[in-house]
C-alpha cells in the first residue's frame, strides 16, 4: 500500500483534496489518519499575528493621505491613468508656487495687492507649497521604488515630472538654507540629487539601472525622510493661525 | 450607501463614492497587509497602493463582483509585491522557490527551553521569514485568512499547482520550526 505523502496530508487538512484518491485512502489507513491528526495539532499552533490596532478614524486618515495622489475625475466620464494627467497639472502648480514664493521672499508685492503680505501669510504659502512639492516628489520616489526590477521600466512620465520638480526643489532648498531650516535643506538636497538623476536619465531604465536607482534611494532612506519632513511641514502648516487677509 | 453604489458614484467622477470605499475597507485591508508582510510600515504602504490601484482600475471592476473581494485581491497582490521586493532587497534568489532549494535549518531548542506563547510566536515569525514570497503569501491567505486555492490563484496571479506547492512547502517549513513544540502541547 502506498501511503499518503506529506503534501497530500496538507491538502487534505485544508480540504483542498476532497473526493480524491487520497481521501479514499485515508478512510482505510489508520497510520495516515494519525499523521493527519498530528499535522492538525501542529498547524493549530500557527495563529495569525495580531495586527496593530487601527481606530475607527483609520479609513479617514488613509483617505487624507490618498486623496492628493488621486486624480479625482470630477464630472469626467472615464478614469484616465494618473501618469497621463495629474502630473502636468502638478507641474504647473509647483511652478506657480515656486514663482510665488520667490516673489514673496524678494519682498515683492502683487500688482493688485495694496499691502505687503504678512510674515504669517508668507510662511503659510511657503509651507503649503513645500508640502505639496514633497508629496509630488514622493510620488516619483514611490513609483520608482515600487517598480519591479525584473523588467525595463518606461520612466518618461516620472522623468518629465522630476525635470520640473528640480527647479522648484532648488528654490525651496535655497530658501530653507537662508531661513536656517537645515534639516529641511538636507532632505531637499538629497532629493534634488535623485530628481536630477532621473530628469537627466533616459526614458527607459534597464532592470540594472532601475535596481541601482532603487538601491540609492533606499540606502539613503530618502523616501522615509521625505515622508517625515513632509509630515512635519504639514504639522507646522496646521499650527499656523488662519488669517483671511494680509495684515 | 452600499459598496456597489459607491463604486458607481466613483466611476461617474464623484470622489465621495471612493472616499466611502476607502473609509469602509481600510481596516480590513490593513489587517490583511499586516498578516502578509508582518510589518506595520509595509502594511500602511500596501493599503495606500491597493486603493491607488483600485482607483486606477475602477473602469475594469465587474459590477457582479463583490467590492470587498475585489479590494481584498488587489491588496493581497500589492502585499505579494512587497514580499517579492523585500526578497530582492535582501539579495535572496527567487530560485529558492524551486524543489531543489536547500531547506532551511530549523532552530530546534528542546521543549524544556520553550515556554508556549511567546516562543511559538517567535518561532512562527522565524518560519514565516524563511518562506519565499510565494510560500508566505499563499500560506497566509490559506491558513490565516481561510481563502481557497482558487481565491489565492486570483489574488496572486498563480496557477493551481503553484499555489498548492507553495502552501505545502510553507507548511513543511512551519512544521520544522514548530515540531519541538508539538510534544509540549499534545
Amino acid at each position: 500500500m502506498t501511503h499518503l505523502s506529506d503534501d497530500d496530508l496538507v491538502l487534505l487538512h485544508y480540504r483542498e483534496d476532497e473526493g480524491s484518491e487520497a481521501e479514499a485512502h485515508l478512510a482505510g489507513c489508520a497510520g495516515c489518519a494519525d499523521r493527519l491528526r498530528a499535522l492538525g495539532r501542529t498547524l493549530a499552533l500557527v495563529q495569525a499575528p495580531e495586527a496593530p490596532e487601527r481606530g475607527e478614524d483609520y479609513g479617514a486618515r488613509v483617505w487624507a493621505r490618498l486623496r492628493p495622489r488621486l486624480e479625482l475625475k470630477e464630472a469626467r466620464p472615464k478614469v484616465v491613468p494618473i501618469r497621463g494627467r495629474l502630473w502636468p497639472r502638478a507641474v504647473s502648480v509647483a511652478a506657480l508656487a515656486a514663482a510665488l514664493i520667490l516673489a514673496f521672499l524678494l519682498g515683492r508685492r502683487f500688482p493688485e495687492e495694496p499691502q505687503p503680505l504678512s510674515a504669517e501669510v508668507r510662511e503659510r504659502v511657503l509651507l503649503v507649497a513645500v508640502g505639496d512639492h514633497l508629496e509630488r516628489s514622493q510620488m516619483v520616489l514611490v513609483e520608482l521604488v515600487n517598480a519591479p526590477v525584473d523588467e525595463a521600466m518606461n520612466v518618461r512620465a516620472q522623468r518629465a515630472l522630476a525635470d520640473e520638480l528640480v527647479s522648484a526643489n532648488r528654490l525651496y532648498r535655497q530658501t530653507a538654507v537662508r531661513s536656517g531650516e537645515l534639516a529641511l535643506a538636507a532632505v531637499l538636497e538629497e532629493l534634488e540629487r535623485v530628481l536630477v538623476e532621473v530628469a537627466a536619465g533616459p526614458d527607459a531604465l534597464t532592470p540594472g539601472d532601475l535596481a541601482e536607482l532603487q538601491r540609492r534611494i533606499e540606502s539613503r532612506g530618502l523616501l522615509f525622510r521625505v515622508r517625515v519632513i513632509g509630515s512635519h511641514v504639514r504639522e507646522r502648516e496646521k499650527e499656523l493661525p488662519r488669517t483671511s487677509s494680509a495684515s | 450607501m452600499d459598496d456597489a453604489t459607491a463604486v458607481a458614484q466613483a466611476r461617474a467622477g464623484d470622489s465621495e463614492g471612493f472616499r466611502l470605499l476607502v473609509e469602509r475597507h481600510s481596516r480590513a485591508l490593513f489587517k490583511l497587509a499586516y498578516r502578509m508582510t508582518g510589518n506595520e510600515h509595509d502594511a500602511e504602504d500596501v493599503v495606500q497602493e491597493a486603493f491607488l490601484k483600485a482607483y486606477r482600475s475602477l473602469d475594469r471592476f465587474e459590477e457582479r463582483a463583490q467590492v470587498g473581494s475585489w479590494l481584498y485581491r488587489i491588496a493581497a497582490n500589492c502585499a505579494f509585491d512587497v514580499l517579492r521586493k523585500r526578497q530582492r532587497r535582501d539579495g535572496r534568489l527567487e530560485s529558492l522557490d524551486g524543489d531543489d532549494a536547500p531547506e532551511p535549518q530549523a532552530e530546534a531548542p528542546g521543549p524544556d527551553r520553550l515556554a508556549l506563547g511567546g516562543d511559538v510566536r517567535r518561532h512562527l515569525d522565524a518560519a514565516l521569514e524563511r518562506m519565499s514570497p510565494r510560500e508566505r503569501a499563499a500560506f497566509v491567505l490559506r491558513h490565516f485568512e481561510g481563502r481557497s486555492v482558487k481565491e489565492i490563484e486570483l489574488a496572486l496571479g498563480m496557477d493551481t499547482t503553484a499555489v498548492k506547492q507553495s502552501v505545502c512547502r510553507a507548511v513543511r517549513k512551519a512544521r520544522e520550526v514548530l515540531l519541538p513544540l508539538t510534544g509540549a502541547v499534545s
